[in-house]
């Protein structure tokens, strides 16, 4: 699959060494996605990272990623400016399972950088787009200063819950301070009537995970979004292999269910 | 109007307790407001309460030279606060402020202390929902020492 060619149309700085790219198609190419998968973003000369979607407007030929520069693509996709070009293949992997939340009570659980693969569901939340009875987003993070799309996620509570919760904070911070799973704990849900997705560091949705489940949602109704070194997208160099599957291309959403069994092995 | 027994049964920490032990403990318990900026306990003095968070935002707290009080967790409605009064030497080991409006109950240490003597069945059941709610509290605590958000992966035995 050769990459498309898109062009850097804004650029929005998160936090730093974490930014949000726009991009535009020069064709104006739509490029429809379920929210969840990914896309193999080209830095020319330096290499592909798997980056999820984080943003809708695809209709318009406009992708939305947020980015954490941890390694050397992704410190070359940090120093793209307006203008800039790049190389996109994609969609790869299995997104949400949006078709299994009507009627639901929908959780969104993030950590960190995991609200971004989750902020299309929100849009669509935000849209009435969604077939889920409610939504509630869990968001957590490590101090104020380090949270994703500062300026929208207070307009997302005219829509749905949102409860955000820091690891470190001041008396300034509204919110709670304390891990995720603390509010996560104290909310009444109808377990049997509830999915969950998660994502974000796999401590972290490991403990929500125990927290839903003394809740009573089913293990089939727990989906967590999975992150391993992806370098072809399509399932065949073996670098996300992760227990029977590959993370491109079985995942990166997996049902808690059919994880389970490796989910808890150390060395994998 | 909502008696001490009446409140008690509403808070999440004594869900499932008979009347009868509710009816036991009330006379060790007041109603009370807290305004923002008041503080319900303070560290290293001696802890006399132990507190039922009804509503409100409570931060629990420690000073730090140099830094000023340094927030480790909020509490909120149905959560609880302090168990120094417990053990002695009977010393609140953090600071706990209202940063909002905080309505809670109230249970005196050495009244509860003596009635969970009388009552070694109701001492054991309230020890029991104190070890979990303190169990939660180390794991949340050790989850926030991993620092699970930032941009290195925790290694195991250092801390950062």
């Amino acid at each position: 699959m050769i990459p498309d060619i898109y062009t850097v149309v804004h650029r929005q700085e998160e936090y730093p060494g974490t930014f949000t790219l726009y991009l535009q198609n020069q064709e104006l190419k739509p490029l429809f996605f379920t929210p969840g998968q990914f896309n193999m973003l080209y830095a020319f000369g330096t290499g592909e990272s798997a980056i999820s979607f984080s943003g809708l407007g695809v209709e318009q030929g406009r992708l939305v990623h947020t980015i954490r520069a941890q390694g050397s693509v992704t410190r070359a996709l940090e120093r793209l400016r307006k203008g800039d070009s790049l190389g996109v293949r994609g969609p790869f992997g299995r997104g949400w399972p949006l078709e299994n939340i009507q009627g639901k009570e929908l959780l969104l659980i993030a950590g960190g950088l995991g609200l971004a693969p989750l902020r299309p569901i929100v849009h669509k939340a935000r849209e009435g787009k969604l077939e889920a009875s409610r939504v509630r987003l869990f968001y957590g993070a490590r101090r104020p200063s380090e949270l994703l799309y500062k300026e929208e996620v207070p307009r997302w509570s005219s829509k749905l819950g949102v409860v955000i919760s820091v690891d470190h904070g001041d008396g300034t911070w509204p919110g709670h301070i304390g891990v995720i799973t603390d509010p996560l704990k104290a909310i009444d849900v109808d377990g049997a009537n509830t999915i969950a997705f998660l994502c974000g560091p796999e401590v972290m949705m490991r403990f929500c995970i125990q927290v839903l489940l003394r809740k009573e949602v089913p293990e089939s109704a727990i989906y967590l979004s999975m992150e391993r070194n992806m370098k072809c997208a399509i399932g065949l160099c073996g670098h996300c292999q992760w227990g029977p599957n590959f993370i491109c291309k079985d995942g990166p959403v997996f049902c808690y269910r059919d994880i389970r069994a490796w989910f808890h092995i150390h060395s994998l | 109007m909502k008696t001490i027994a009446h409140l008690l049964h509403e808070h999440p920490f004594f869900h499932g307790l008979p009347e009868s032990d509710l009816q036991f403990l009330a006379s060790c318990g007041e109603n009370c407001v807290y305004h923002k900026g008041e503080h319900l306990a303070r560290e290293n003095t001696p802890a006399k309460h132990f507190f039922l968070i009804r509503s409100g935002r409570v931060a629990v707290e420690t000073f730090v030279p140099n830094r000023g009080a340094l927030c480790l967790l909020t509490l909120h409605g149905g959560d609880i606060f302090g168990w120094s009064w417990l053990f002695p030497p009977y010393i609140s080991a953090f600071d706990a402020r209202a940063l909002e409006e905080v309505r809670s109950l109230r249970l005196g240490g050495a009244c509860l202390r003596e009635k969970c003597e009388t009552e070694p069945r109701l001492g054991f059941e309230l020890m029991k929902r104190f070890a979990q709610i303190a169990t939660e509290r180390l794991q949340s605590a050790r989850v926030q020492l991993l620092d699970i958000y930032g941009s290195n992966s925790p290694h195991p035995g250092t801390t950062q």
